[in-house]
Order: C-alpha cells, then sequence, then structure tokens
C-alpha cells in the first residue's frame, strides 16, 4: 500500500493549483458579484488550459487527450475544486460519454470538444424527472429516419456556452415488475437546429456565474444519425459514465473544503479575543480538529474510488460514498469555518459566505445525498435478497 | 548554444515564515518548497531563448540535498533538456555555490548562464556575480531584457532610477529581475516527460570544492510587528505629519 503520489501527480497537482491561483481567484468577487462571466475571460482561461495540455486531459490519447488515468484526473477535478465553477468550467473537461461518438461523430463532435474548439453540455433533467430519469417526459418520436422532439428540460448546466448538447431523450416505453419505464436514447444536439431552444434557467443561490438553463425541443426533427450510441440504450450509456461525474463533484467538494479550511485556520491562529488567539480556545481548536479529519477522510475515500476504477474494480457504491461523504462533509465545513469568523464570516468581503452557498447544492446534484445512499444499501442488501 | 540555468530549493514565497524557537533558523519542517521565483523566471527565459532558435539546449543545474531532484523536475516539467543535481546536505553559502558552478560549467561549456539575482531564502544576490569573476566572464546583473547577438548580449538592466542597457561578451553570466518574463506553468505533456529526461547527479567533491560554512550564523529573528497607524482628519494635517513627523517632505 503506497500513498504517496507519484512525481508526475505532485506537479499535476501544484501546476493545476498555482493555474486556480493565479488565473481564476483574481476574478472570483467581480463573478460573485455580478453573475456574470465575460466570454473573453471564459476564452482566455480555456486558451490558457490548451496550451498547458491540460484541455481534454480526461480523454485517451487517441483522441487528443492526456490520457490521465482516473486517480490523476481525480487530482486535478480536486485543485479545480478549489475554484469558482463559473470559471474552471472553462478549464475544459468534456463529457467522457462522449467517447461512445461512432467515426462520423468523432470528427464532428468528440475531437472538436477534446481539442476545445466546441463546448459540450449534458442534459437528463426535467421538471418531472429529476432523480426518476425513467420517468422523463421529454419525447422523440419516429419519422421515417427522423426523430421528432417535444419536451423540456431543465438545470442544464452550462448550457448557455455549449455548442451541442448530450440530450437523453424518452423514445419507448417497456413494461417492468415497477411499472412502466421509459426507453432512453441519447442524442447529439447543436445548438441553432430549428425546434430548439437554449434559454436562461433559474437563479440559484449556489455557484452564481455558473448557469444553469432550460431547453426546449417544439418539433425539433434530429435525423438518426445524431443518435450517441444505441437506439434505447441510452440509460445504460449514461450509467456506465455517471459515476465519473460523481467522483468528480467529490473531488470538487475536497478541493473546496481545504481552501476554506486554510481560512479557518489562520483566522483561529490570528483573530485575538480576550488577549489571545481564539484558536486557543478547545471549543475553536477541536472545530478545527474535526474539520480536517473530515476533510482528510473525504479526500481518501475519494482517492481510492478513482483508483478503484483504475484497477478495473467494482467502484459503484465506493463512488456513491465518496460523493455523499464528500459532499457532507463540505456542507459541515463551510458551516464551522463561519462559525469561526463570526459576523465577519457572513460579509460578501471575504469569500467565506460564497463557499457556504455553494457547499449547498453539491448534496443535491449529480444524485442527492439520499439517492447515493440508496446506492450503497442497495449495494450491500441485494446480494442477500433484500 | 547551451544555456546553463542554476535553480534552488527554497521555502515557497506563499510561506509565512517562523523562525525556530531557539533562534538558529527559520522553520523547515513540514513546509511546502518550491523553486525560487528569480530561477523560474531564468528557467523561461532560457527556454524562450531556445524556442526562438537562439539556443539549442537547456540544462538546469541544482546544488542541495536529494529533495532538490523535484526542483530540477519541475524545471524539466517547464521544458528544460536535462539536469544536474549536485547532492549536498550542508547548507552551501554563495561563494562555495559559485565555485561549484564554475565547476559545473567547464564541464558543461554552457554560451550562457542565467540565475536569478538572489534566493528568496537568504536573499544573498551574490552567486551570479562571484560566478562571472571566478570564471573570468563579463556579467549583466538584475536583467530586465535579454538580446543575444553574435557572440555577444544586450542585457537591460534594472539599475536605481532607471534602465541602463550594456552589451557584453559571449559566454556571460546574465542575473534576472522580476520584470524579465512571466513564467510558464509546467504543461501536462512535460510533466509527463520530466521523469524520463536525463538527470545526473554529482557531489561538490567532483568538483573538487570545499563546502564547509566561512560564515557564522549567530542568532535569526523576526522582524519586529508593524506599528499601529493613526488617522488623519484631513490633507493638511497629513502633509504636516509626513513634514514634521515622518520627515519625507
Amino acid at each position: 500500500m503506497n500513498f504517496a503520489l507519484t512525481d508526475e501527480q505532485q506537479m499535476i497537482v501544484d501546476t493545476v493549483r498555482s493555474f486556480v491561483e493565479t488565473e481564476i481567484y483574481p476574478h472570483e468577487n467581480e463573478v460573485e458579484r455580478t453573475g456574470f462571466v465575460p466570454p473573453e475571460l471564459g476564452q482566455e482561461i480555456a486558451r490558457k488550459c490548451k496550451e498547458i495540455g491540460f484541455f481534454g486531459c480526461n480523454f485517451p490519447e487517441e483522441v487528443g487527450g492526456a490520457g490521465l488515468d482516473h486517480t490523476s484526473f481525480t487530482l486535478v477535478e480536486r485543485e479545480l475544486g478549489r475554484g469558482s465553477m463559473a470559471l474552471t468550467v472553462f478549464f475544459g473537461r468534456p463529457s467522457g460519454i462522449l467517447m461512445g461518438c461512432n467515426d462520423e461523430q468523432r470528427e464532428k463532435y468528440l475531437l472538436p470538444a477534446v481539442r476545445g474548439d466546441k463546448f459540450d453540455a449534458l442534459a437528463m433533467t426535467e421538471p418531472d424527472a429529476g432523480s426518476d430519469v425513467r420517468g422523463m417526459k421529454c419525447f422523440a418520436k419516429k419519422d421515417g429516419d427522423d426523430w421528432i422532439v417535444n419536451g423540456t428540460k431543465h438545470f442544464i448546466s452550462h448550457a448557455n456556452i455549449a455548442d451541442f448538447v448530450i440530450v437523453f431523450i424518452a423514445t419507448g416505453e417497456e413494461q417492468t415488475p415497477r411499472g412502466p419505464k421509459k426507453l432512453i436514447t441519447s442524442f447529439l444536439v447543436d445548438r441553432g437546429t430549428p425546434g430548439f431552444e437554449i434559454r436562461d434557467g433559474y437563479n440559484s443561490v449556489s455557484h452564481r456565474g455558473y448557469k444553469n438553463c432550460i431547453l426546449t425541443f417544439d418539433d425539433c426533427r434530429l435525423p438518426s444519425s445524431q443518435i450517441l450510441g444505441e437506439v434505447h440504450r441510452g440509460f445504460e450509456l449514461a450509467n456506465d459514465w455517471l459515476y465519473a461525474t460523481r467522483l468528480t463533484v467529490a473531488a470538487t467538494s475536497v478541493g473546496r473544503a481545504r481552501r476554506v479550511f486554510d481560512y479557518a485556520l489562520s483566522y483561529a491562529a490570528e483573530r485575538k479575543q480576550f488577549g489571545k488567539p481564539i484558536g486557543a480556545n478547545q471549543g475553536v481548536s477541536f472545530k478545527l480538529a474535526d474539520m480536517i479529519t473530515e476533510i482528510d477522510a473525504a479526500d481518501l475515500l475519494t482517492l481510492s474510488g478513482a483508483w478503484r476504477l483504475d484497477q478495473g474494480l467494482p467502484s459503484n457504491r465506493e463512488i456513491a460514498s465518496a460523493k455523499v461523504y464528500a459532499t457532507e462533509m463540505l456542507a459541515r465545513v463551510t458551516d464551522e469555518a463561519i462559525q469561526i469568523y463570526g459576523g465577519m464570516g457572513l460579509m460578501d468581503d471575504l469569500p467565506l459566505a460564497r463557499f457556504w452557498r455553494d457547499a449547498r447544492v453539491e448534496r443535491i446534484w449529480d444524485g442527492t445525498s439520499e439517492i447515493q445512499r440508496h446506492i450503497i444499501s442497495r449495494d450491500l442488501l441485494r446480494p442477500l435478497g433484500a | 548554444m547551451k544555456i546553463l540555468v542554476p535553480v534552488k530549493r527554497v521555502v515557497d514565497y506563499n510561506v509565512k515564515i517562523r523562525v525556530k524557537a531557539d533562534g538558529s533558523g527559520v522553520e523547515l519542517a513540514n513546509v511546502k518548497m518550491s523553486m525560487n521565483p528569480f530561477d523560474e523566471i531564468s528557467v523561461e527565459e532560457a527556454l524562450r531563448l531556445k524556442e526562438a532558435g537562439k539556443a539549442a539546449e537547456v540544462v538546469v543545474v541544482s546544488i542541495g540535498p536529494a529533495k532538490a531532484e523535484e526542483t530540477l523536475r519541475t524545471a524539466l516539467a517547464m521544458g528544460a533538456d536535462r539536469a544536474v543535481l549536485v547532492e549536498t546536505d550542508d547548507a552551501v553559502e554563495p561563494l562555495a555555490v559559485a565555485k561549484i558552478l564554475k565547476g559545473v560549467a567547464e564541464a558543461e561549456k554552457p554560451g550562457l548562464i542565467i540565475v536569478g539575482k538572489q534566493a528568496i531564502d537568504d536573499d544573498s544576490n551574490q552567486t551570479g556575480q562571484m560566478l562571472s569573476a571566478l570564471l573570468g566572464w563579463a556579467q549583466g546583473t538584475f536583467a530586465s531584457k535579454i538580446e543575444l547577438g553574435e557572440g555577444k548580449a544586450k542585457v537591460t538592466r534594472e539599475v536605481d532610477g532607471g534602465l541602463q542597457t550594456i552589451e557584453v561578451k559571449l559566454p556571460a553570466v546574465v542575473t534576472t529581475d522580476l520584470r524579465l518574463n512571466e513564467p510558464r506553468y509546467a504543461s501536462l505533456p512535460n510533466i509527463m516527460k520530466a521523469k524520463k529526461k536525463p538527470l545526473d547527479k554529482k557531489s561538490p567533491a567532483d568538483f573538487g570544492v570545499d563546502t564547509a560554512p566561512r560564515l557564522k550564523v549567530l542568532k535569526t529573528e523576526e522582524p519586529s510587528g508593524r506599528k499601529a497607524g493613526v488617522k488623519v482628519k484631513s490633507v493638511a494635517e497629513l502633509v504636516e505629519k509626513l513634514k514634521t513627523e515622518a520627515g519625507v517632505l
């Protein structure tokens, strides 16, 4: 057993952290204040990311990526987690699901996405279909070799900057022991396709400037050549890749928690009340002890999930554990950090309140805490027939 | 032409330095270490000269403990071609560093040595100048611009009150100042290649240098804390205080 990072991994961590500190931190306050990222700034971050060869680093070398293994890529995500998501989204990490592209789609979507010429987004959630993906209403009806799509998607992250969207759409229905379930197909939909519209979504309490969008399909005609993978196999395709995004949420939560902890630690050492640093009081120092213990635990859980993927071991349960633990840890750590700062922690002049607000969504998106617990317990109990 | 770039492993510039309780030095245990920022600038300049076709090879050298290999790997990940580690656990003073670098330069025969004007740990600002004297080469210190010509280099120097441009014959030693360039990030492809690039290990004895200290550190202490300021009510009062109390007007 060896917990040390390799020299390469350490340099990856140092480089990404330095990138985030230099290229992301200075713009965070402005993005937070305006809820807006100027397009030139986003392009500049993407350009610098390409320049240092990190763009699409989660993709294999044969499609132009850097071929990082899961562990190294999780470290990249962890360090990016320190920065504002509205800005780090430009540090291109296209959806791994694009590896399902066929030869023709490869030229049009996969390769440009890895090169950074096109940005992608991924759309699954609907107003009436959150965790219940197979209850979705957005429907595609076959018409010759085409499909006619009608319906709405919402909460679609960063679709505002996407050139195309990977959309999961019902294409049929099947009877299951738990009632009728939709058969789902994944489509590649270009921005500008007639009948397809990308609109601004809601204002969220978390991650200001990182937009969520509403997608509408109004008799939108898509040829069969836009299908990613096979007809009716979209749910399986998604499940093959969704664990990776859960691990991403765990990793970014760990990175952000460490940044928050640095604030809390230095404040506890510097802030003096009653003639001594507040950290000299056990009420504060024990908070710090608990915070760092939880952060380290979440870090190890997350990295071991990535390591399991690299070993080809079953990792669904372990990744769900990492996701639920890291995101709930982040909630506790950001909350305690504010407690250590007292009133000042709530003011816009410091980023503590932002970290605290941003933490809230992590327990919800990419599978709520409840869904993660369901995955974990199902994995344990199903083999026992329960 | 070959460019030699000495790099030093120092306490990271973001670290809040703490003096050891016994005053014998600063706390180095569990402290983040990085490449001296001025040396990063030197590596960057060497790489730019290579990319512009003015140099064929960039060799980095570090003198220090085995851990200094990490610093060299960082330079290799930035794009340097080859590294030399002169390994020693002793504290090496500027004169000994300059003597060792002289030995490295005689072995490597670079056309140019680009070195940081100082290291941010001891702030000596001596190594480049001593090295140039030992080698009998020209020196251009505190460079904010370097232009290479045939057998010579034009160096713009940051001096008190402005800039001074001098021409030096090659080979030469140039020390870098903060405004020379902005160092690049290590690129992912270069990070992956860094481990495979050659790194030679040497010892000070290989160059016949005795590193025994000539200086004795008597005491290390923290700078005194900043005193609280005062608020003034008006510009007139400010000017008055600047004249009478601060004595700067």
